[in-house]
């Protein structure tokens, strides 16, 4: 058992060097998509979420992961399943999750969204609330495009995601 | 590949409904999903280019995992469903096949916006209260693949709604073309709501509530917005004009479009993407 502790915490440890392809700041892991290792000798089973179900970069993520865990030494058999339940919810990105979206430019998902479905955006810039949205959808599905009308720097932000929705 | 999800056995005489209804929404989901795409570079403006093909993307993935649910059935595999299945085995509706307009999209597309805002718009609406059902099937993988559908389908229906109201109340050629387009979409939308000739079974099983409760929410949903844009449209409105894609019956339209998504795929079906 502690066997096991001790290999999840390393096949762990390799994920976090798997950065969501189109935004090379983040891991996987803080992007809140990892719901499960399961380790059974040299073999581990990962189960993530993924954050939209048409997302492209599935299959890159697939090849990453088997990579860096395969790197890390323990581990020969590496199988990653994309599960949907739980759903993926913007709020399982993790705290340095959101920090590591700002550093990138991308405001990350708001934290409260109000009875009327609306939410608010600070500029992943200069922090200004004074921001217009010009996109819902942007590059990936996961992305709307705004504009800081104080720093004047379009920017994207990650949708917010919910069940409640 | 997903987690394989059929560990509890299903009773052998729910088999025929759960499959129908699958198929159902696989098929609908995409044939429209390609429709979308198919309007890429064409839509009237450079953010909607982003938007219209974004959510044909999470469209497609949708249909996707339904294929995915037919595939841990045993029904065979996903591309497989996807590409290789002829006109008369899908059971989208006939409406979800229709051309965009005239033309094709690599050569004087001719295509009409008002069109796809409407279809769109009907359609996303109805996907939505058939999903919102469907959070409460008895089949369990189905019930969970629609809680996570549905908070994408939050953005779409925002989206064509907008498009909707905005170009209705626009008048002039804005609105006469959109009222084409709502008759033409009517003229076909039963098709959409009809869940074909297992409909029964499947809410006799819990997967999914009677078609006619599905309907009247429909009706009950759209009533405000046509009444604030002035629309009269009635529950017998609806019709089936041009066949009935749950039973097979499908048009020209799909054929050409079968014949063109899945060219690549026949070149070599055992080719790995």
């Amino acid at each position: 058992m502690e066997q096991n502790q001790k290999l999840i915490k390393n096949a762990l440890e390799a994920l976090h060097n798997v950065k969501d392809p189109e935004i090379d700041t983040i891991s996987i892991v803080d992007l809140g998509m990892l719901e499960q290792i399961e380790v059974e000798g040299n073999s581990a089973v990962v189960k993530l979420l993924p954050t939209f179900m048409g997302c492209p970069a599935l299959d890159i993520i697939r090849k990453n992961v088997e990579t860096e865990i395969l790197k890390a030494g323990k581990f020969e058999k590496i199988e990653v399943r994309f599960i949907y339940h739980p759903p993926w919810t913007s709020d399982r990105v993790t705290e340095t999750g959101r920090l590591k979206l700002k550093e990138f430019g991308i405001a990350p998902p708001p934290q409260l969204i109000s009875e009327t479905g609306e939410w608010h955006v600070d500029c992943p810039f200069c922090g200004s609330t004074y921001t217009t949205m010009d996109n819902l959808f942007g590059p990936t599905a996961c992305r709307s495009i705004l504009y800081c009308k104080s720093c004047r720097n379009p920017f994207e932000a990650m949708k917010p995601v919910s069940t409640m929705m | 590949m997903t987690e394989p999800v059929n560990k509890m056995p299903i009773d052998a005489k729910v088999m025929p409904a759960l499959t129908s209804l699958l198929y159902q929404l696989a098929d609908d989901d995409f044939i429209l999903a390609y429709r979308g795409s198919e309007w890429l570079g064409l839509a009237p403006h450079i953010e909607e280019d982003v938007a219209f093909s974004s959510i044909s993307q999470d469209t497609m993935g949708h249909a996707a995992m339904f294929y995915q649910l037919l595939e841990d059935l045993g029904e065979g595999k996903v591309d497989s469903l996807a590409h290789a299945r002829k006109a008369a085995e899908r059971r989208n509706a006939v409406l979800l096949e229709a051309v965009n307009g005239p033309g094709h999209y690599l050569s004087a597309a001719q295509y009409d916006w008002a069109f796809a805002v409407a279809r769109n718009y009907f359609y996303i609406q109805s996907k939505k209260i058939r999903l919102d059902s469907l959070k409460n099937s008895s089949y369990q993988p189905l019930a969970e693949l629609a809680l996570k559908v549905n908070m994408e389908l939050y953005y779409h229906l925002l989206h064509w709604k907008t498009w909707f109201i905005q170009l209705m109340q626009a008048g002039g050629e804005a609105r006469t073309r959109m009222e084409a387009a709502v008759g033409k979409v009517l003229a076909d939308f039963e098709g959409v709501i009809t869940l074909g000739p297992l409909a029964k079974d499947m809410a006799d099983h819990g997967l999914i509530e009677p078609e006619e409760v599905l309907k009247q929410r429909w009706l009950l949903i759209m009533k405000p917005v046509f009444e604030s844009i002035n629309l009269a449209v009635s529950e017998a409105d609806l019709a089936m004009k041009n066949g009935n894609g749950r039973i097979g019956e499908h048009t020209a339209d799909l054929d050409a479009a079968l014949a063109t998504l899945s060219e690549v795929y026949n070149i070599n079906p055992a080719a790995s993407w």
